[in-house]
């Protein structure tokens, strides 16, 4: 019996790029709306970033802290270890003391916390220039050095900014336009920046 | 009498099965299986995906005041370092540790799960579990699920009433009882180093400068080693963290540019 090629499969890479930076007392997080299957653009206004703390909130009678949540998408990525969800996530928030937290994340739920990430199709050209404007001590130092950056939010949205603009000249899959939202103490703030389109 | 062989089972319960002795909490969670005729197949599609950490270097012994445990930090996916910084000693209880070798999510899921394991057993058992049955309990479970992809090679150590323990665990359903290991691609170079430097009668303050050596060698040579050398030492109270020292930093420490080689390079 010859060996039968599938048909159809069940994973497709719709690209685009995801950003999140933490600091003090804020947390960055953008990404580009683009929304492409090959070479085909299905949409230029898919929102890639969303709010996950309400159902939580309602089970366990308190606000869900950034750590919990890690935890929880490690937990649902790895119970589909077998069929893998195909997302590459970075969670962005505050954690119980109100600094920000970034945690990244591969197919299969393996996290860990860190100053800043990106992934999608444009991690391997933004990642490198947040290492050279960014780079924070290792948390595996001892004795432990913060990892979050000196940055003021207001330079850390700019850098976020230049980021895409780079991105999106080199990344085919990245582009149209820049949902950036930013968390701190006074609470959520949304911000839309325009990109090539091309 | 009929013996009670369900210990041997090794089939996983993929449905879900819970047991009501651990209150919910089955002997292995349940997964989803793709529906396709060619399992493996699709598992070695789906692993370009999750690109498992193969790269890396781990390294634990035992000696006269008990067990040290280090590892570098770097995570590669293919040729791309998708981090330095990544935790490769693991903190199962206060007085266990395991190291992280083969694929990030599965030694991070799973000797989470093996603490989880550990606590249930001090709390049914009113006493901690020994460095054998932590090892045999996850050793188990990584044989139940042979053959399907899992990549997990990991040593576990601990201190327990016999005294230092250190077992070597892998996803093919190894599991060994020894005094010193390396694992990873870099564990050659580290093997190297810790086995021309070893004594059992070494102080605590040699034993973690030979680790960490014999990390530094490792991440040296080996492309997919590198970032932080960890050292960790368990000793009868509990694990403790020594050092975290960049390796960059280690080379220089270890090899300092020496003014008169770069002038004779210069002349010649």
């Amino acid at each position: 019996m010859v060996k039968q090629q599938p048909n159809w499969s069940p994973y497709d890479n719709n690209g685009g790029s995801c950003v999140a930076i933490a600091g003090a007392d804020y947390c960055v997080i953008a990404a580009d709306t683009r929304m492409s299957s090959g070479y085909n653009i299905l949409t230029r206004d898919y929102s890639k970033i969303c709010k996950l703390h309400l159902i939580y909130q309602h089970q366990h009678n308190k606000q869900m802290s950034c750590p919990a949540m890690a935890q929880l998408l490690s937990n649902t990525l790895y119970y589909k270890r077998f069929f893998p969800y195909y997302a590459f996530n970075v969670l962005g928030g505050l954690d119980n003391e109100g600094k920000g937290c970034v945690f990244t994340y591969d197919a299969v739920g393996s996290y860990e916390r860190v100053g800043y990430s990106s992934q999608g199709s444009g991690s391997t050209l933004i990642m490198p220039f947040l290492d050279n404007q960014l780079k924070s001590p290792s948390p595996l130092l001892l004795p432990a050095q913060d990892a979050v950056t000196p940055l003021s939010e207001s330079e850390a949205v700019d850098l976020v900014k230049t980021c895409f603009a780079s991105a999106t000249e080199r990344d085919i899959y990245t582009g149209d336009r820049l949902e950036i939202v930013v968390l701190n103490a006074d609470g959520i703030r949304r911000e839309y920046m325009e990109l090539r389109k091309d | 009498m009929k013996l009670d062989t369900s210990g041997f089972e090794s089939t996983v319960p993929f449905f879900g099965t819970s047991s009501d002795l651990l209150g919910g909490l089955s002997a292995a969670p349940s997964f989803d299986i793709p529906a396709t005729t060619d399992f493996d197949g699709f598992q070695k599609d789906a692993i370009q995906m999750v690109k498992p950490a193969k790269g890396t270097t781990t390294l634990a012994f035992i000696f006269k005041e008990g067990v040290i445990v280090a590892a570098d930090s770097r995570a590669s996916m293919g040729g791309y370092i998708s981090s330095q910084s990544v935790k490769k000693i693991i903190e199962i209880n206060p007085y266990m540790l395991g190291t992280m070798a083969g694929g990030a999510a599965d030694c991070q899921f799973w000797h989470r799960n093996l603490g989880i394991k550990c606590r249930l057993h001090e709390l049914a058992n009113k006493r901690r579990i020994s460095v054998t049955g932590a090892s045999k309990l996850l050793a188990n479970i990584l044989y139940s699920y042979r053959g399907m992809g899992l990549s997990v090679g990991t040593m576990i150590a601990g201190w327990d009433e016999t005294g230092p323990g250190l077992y070597y665990v892998d996803s093919e359903g190894g599991r060994l009882k020894g005094t010193r290991f390396s694992v990873g691609s870099g564990s050659p170079y580290a093997y190297g180093v810790l086995d021309s430097g070893y004594k059992h009668d070494m102080s605590v303050e040699e034993a973690a400068e030979l680790a960490r050596r014999a990390i530094y060698h490792a991440t040296f040579r080996d492309g997919a080693s590198g970032g932080v050398a960890s050292v960790y030492h368990v000793g009868p109270n509990g694990w403790k963290k020594l050092s975290g020292d960049d390796v960059g930093e280690l080379h220089y420490k270890y090899y300092p540019a020496m003014p008169s080689t770069e002038q004779e390079m210069v002349e010649a």
